[in-house]
């Protein structure tokens, strides 16, 4: 467990278009020894005359002494293999990998989120089944962000800051995303393919409810000013106003979270984490991956909202994976009778992992209560 | 003092003035082009009800070609609503505002009347009137063929009886072009050779001869090699960047070119080369300044500007760098007007040559830097979205004119090249600051001149007066008509 943090970043004001707001992170300096770039693929697994896409699926590259890592593409590398080995690398070489392929957010979803709910390791070849021949129930759907209503103009007119590594996706004043960078080159890069993220059914529900949010406008004291520097004081008490409000009050949300941290691949200075909260009912829901550096700073991050639906199944899910699968065992640790527990796990559209014959009685004597 | 009313007739007015120099019915960085036609037809619709006398009055005050052509289709449009003295006042400025429309824009203004289905005496007289006095009819009608012959059938033009050389074989050029066989006009003989000689494509005004160029298969560089003594100012430094050699032209014929325009061109030339050709560059932006300046150079004192150089200074792909050009544009006329000068660049730029639309709109800030030397003018030249944090720039404003400042020794304005169509006007950076469209930066001493009525003091009378006094002076400049 632990926490997340923008540790290494500053906050700047956020700029609105209609009803989303984006809030940049800004960086002093960039992360040395770590990129990550845009869609890019290795040339080695390019097939001959294949056709790649790779919607914004990233890469991150890392150099282990720390020295700055080339645009992509830029640097000449030594080809692995030479003929007869007369000028094949040292050994060690060639293996050693400094560049790690990301998948994907929509597919990243798909794939870590049944690991992150602890998917039915019991009913695996039922809800693999299930997975492939229909789509996923309603709640679960994730929906591109060029559907999400506004998104893509607010994206398009935002104006980049100065060194900024990072921005933090509002819609209508509900957190929807973060990404953070390690490098200011890496953020532009990656600005507009924000649009070919995922995004969560709440966030486009709102984007479609709510037009507007109000812009947060500083107030200057008139009174207490008599000179120029007082004004200049006044502006900067301003802006520190706003990072401690935009902390304490609109990021809430994801950073007063504990969260289960999976570490799931090592770098020389970093390593790749993915996290995701205790699913506690009536709050936000954050799950993403990361690469962290010695210190718990983040280089890069990247979160997608839960719904209140999908932290509800998750939830279930887990109290379900935790107990083996024992209804009555679940049923107790959340304070229910077993068949009210499995209505509960009919409206969240997972009662088909049960046998038919005992899902249908419970639900019968629940019925009949 | 003003009744509430008197103060909302001059804001209306002085909001239609400042939208319709800033308006051209093209894409802006944050709206597109559908939503700024609807709120900018509003506004000349608002206008010209309730306050027609004066909407017909903005035709004398600097608004941009595209609004002056919108006027005068309304006015003439609703000719019956008009009392006769209005409607003679109304003729004069028409008149004159014809007058200074280039001849494209006029006949695209007739072409709308036709399709407007205007076609009432009076509209037919100023088409008449307006025609006869062209000086070279023949070589209009081979450039505007098209709108030509609508404009001409649309005002029951005696095409016979029309003056010059051209008038009589007028007719069968627009109506039956390759049936009389030859002309006895130069021009008009030269377009029907045109259609089967391709020495004679090269005699046509370049807008005609590109066609014909392209029917004759003519390759690109070799046709403006020959075409080139034919190009207008215009054309010419329209075709820098792509035209090649045979258009190029050296920094004494660059200064000579209008300011904003010339600054578009700059800030279209890759980075590199920029540099490379700082001298020339410079050196022409200076001569057009100058002579934008006029003999107001070096007359203002201690002058400051915050230049907007952030991203939304891009424009769109219909207007390309717009704002920063006027920016760019902005800073060497001031440079010229001022005794001493101080150029603030949002980004921190120091060089106003390789300016590059990127960053944020730190409004606030770099007005608190630019008033630290307590300037006599302050110009703001931005498109007013200040967004980091957004509305510091008014707060600023707000505490510097109540509290450091209140008997405005510095006189702040705000010029913005852009027309916000949700906003239905230009963005304004606070209550108390004038704030101005601005089309080219060649009007900006005129612009800072008349945004004292747009700090929301002067009254309606106030401002009639000085728009009255605009309409006599400009008037006057009327000459009389040639036959």
């Amino acid at each position: 467990m632990g926490r997340l943090t923008f540790a290494g970043l500053e906050t700047r004001p956020g700029q609105v278009w209609g009803g989303v707001r984006l809030v940049p992170l800004v960086r002093e300096a960039p992360v040395e020894g770590l990129r990550m770039h845009p869609g890019a693929l290795p040339e080695a697994e390019r097939g001959r005359g294949d056709c790649w896409y790779v919607p914004h699926g990233l890469t991150a590259e890392w150099t282990g002494d720390g020295s700055g890592v080339p645009e992509f593409g830029t640097a000449l590398r030594m080809r692995a293999s030479t003929v007869r080995g007369s000028r094949r690398p040292k050994s060690g070489f060639g293996e050693r990998r400094t560049r790690v392929r990301f998948l994907p957010r929509r597919s990243a979803l798909e794939a870590y989120l049944p690991l992150a709910f602890q998917a039915p390791v019991v009913a695996w070849p039922e809800w693999s089944r299930r997975a492939f021949t229909r789509l996923p129930p309603q709640p679960d759907r994730a929906y591109r962000g060029s559907l999400v209503d506004g998104l893509a103009d607010a994206l398009r007119v935002f104006e980049i800051h100065p060194g900024q590594c990072g921005v933090l996706v509002y819609v209508a004043d509900a957190l929807a995303g973060v990404l953070v960078t390690p490098c200011p080159d890496d953020y532009r890069a990656l600005h507009p393919t924000l649009i070919e993220d995922a995004y969560g059914e709440l966030i486009w529900r709102y984007a479609m409810l709510h037009a507007s949010v109000p812009e947060f406008a500083p107030r200057l004291d008139a009174s207490a000013v008599a000179s120029l520097a007082d004004l200049r004081a006044q502006v900067d008490a301003a802006r520190r106003g706003w990072a401690e409000f935009h902390g304490g009050t609109l990021a809430a949300g994801l950073l007063d979270s504990e969260y289960h941290f999976t570490e799931t691949y090592a770098m020389a200075g970093f390593r790749v984490v993915r996290y995701r909260p205790a699913f506690a009912a009536g709050g936000e829901a954050h799950v993403g991956e990361a690469i962290l550096d010695a210190r718990d700073r983040p280089a890069f991050l990247q979160s997608f909202r839960l719904s209140e639906t999908q932290v509800r199944r998750a939830r279930l899910l887990e109290v379900l994976a935790a107990r083996e699968w024992r209804l009555d065992a679940a049923a107790d640790a959340l304070g229910l009778g077993v068949p009210a527990f499995v209505a509960l796990l009919r409206n969240s559209d997972l009662d088909w992992m049960l046998r038919r014959d005992v899902a249908d009685h419970h639900l019968a004597v629940h019925r009949g209560q | 003092m003003e009744s509430v009313a008197d103060l909302v007739a001059a804001e209306d007015v002085l909001l239609f003035v400042n939208a319709a120099v800033a308006a051209t019915g093209q894409d802006e960085f944050h709206t597109g082009r559908a939503r700024q036609e609807w709120s900018v037809d509003f506004l000349h619709e608002y206008m010209l009800v309730n306050y027609r006398d004066l909407y017909a009055a903005a035709l004398a005050l600097g608004i941009n070609d595209r609004n002056k052509a919108q006027i005068v289709l309304r006015l003439l449009r609703t000719g019956a609503d008009a009392a006769p003295a209005q409607r003679r006042t109304e003729g004069r400025l028409i008149r004159r505002a014809l007058r200074d429309l280039p001849a494209s824009r006029v006949y695209r203004l007739f072409t709308a009347l036709q399709k407007a289905k205007v076609n009432n005496r009076r509209t037919r007289a100023v088409m008449r009137e307006w025609l006869s006095a062209r000086p070279d009819l023949g070589f209009e009608a081979v450039k505007y063929r098209g709108a030509f012959k609508r404009a001409a059938v649309h005002a029951h033009l005696d095409l016979d009886r029309l003056p010059g050389d051209a008038g009589e074989e007028l007719a069968a050029f627009l109506f039956a072009p390759m049936k009389a066989g030859r002309y006895r006009t130069p021009l008009f003989e030269t377009w029907r050779r045109a259609h089967h000689e391709r020495a004679a494509v090269f005699a046509l005004p370049y807008t005609v001869a590109e066609g014909f160029a392209a029917a004759h298969r003519i390759p690109r560089s070799a046709f403006l090699e020959q075409i080139a003594p034919r190009l207008t100012r215009n054309e010419r430094l329209r075709l820098q960047r792509s035209g090649g050699a045979a258009v190029a032209l050296d920094a004494a014929a660059l200064g000579r070119m209008p300011l904003t325009r010339l600054a578009a061109y700059v800030l279209a030339i890759p980075e590199e080369e920029r540099e490379a050709r700082r001298g020339e560059l410079t050196g022409a932006l200076r001569a057009a300044a100058r002579k934008a300046a006029g003999d107001r150079a070096g007359t203002w004192g201690a002058v400051a500007a915050v230049l907007d150089d952030s991203y939304s200074s891009s424009g769109s792909g219909e207007k390309r760098r717009r704002p920063l050009a006027v920016a760019l544009a902005a800073h060497f006329l001031l440079e010229a007007l001022a005794g001493e000068y101080r150029p603030l660049w949002l980004s921190g730029g120091e060089d106003a040559l390789l300016a590059k639309p990127r960053g944020v709109t730190a409004l606030g800030e770099r007005i608190l830097d630019a008033l630290e030397g307590a300037p006599a003018v302050l110009v703001v030249v931005s498109d007013g979205w200040d967004n980091a944090p957004a509305g510091l720039a008014a707060e600023v404003l707000r505490v510097w004119t109540t509290r450091l400042d209140p008997g405005r020794r510095t006189a702040i304005v705000h010029l913005n090249p852009v027309f916000d169509a949700d906003g239905i006007g230009v963005r304004r950076l606070a209550p108390s600051v004038p704030t101005a469209g601005v089309r080219d930066a060649e009007d900006l001493p005129e612009l800072v001149a008349f945004a004292r009525f747009g700090d929301g003091r002067a009254g309606i009378e106030e401002l009639r007066a000085a728009v009255d006094a605009r309409v006599e002076r400009w008037l006057a400049e009327e000459e009389p008509w040639g036959a």
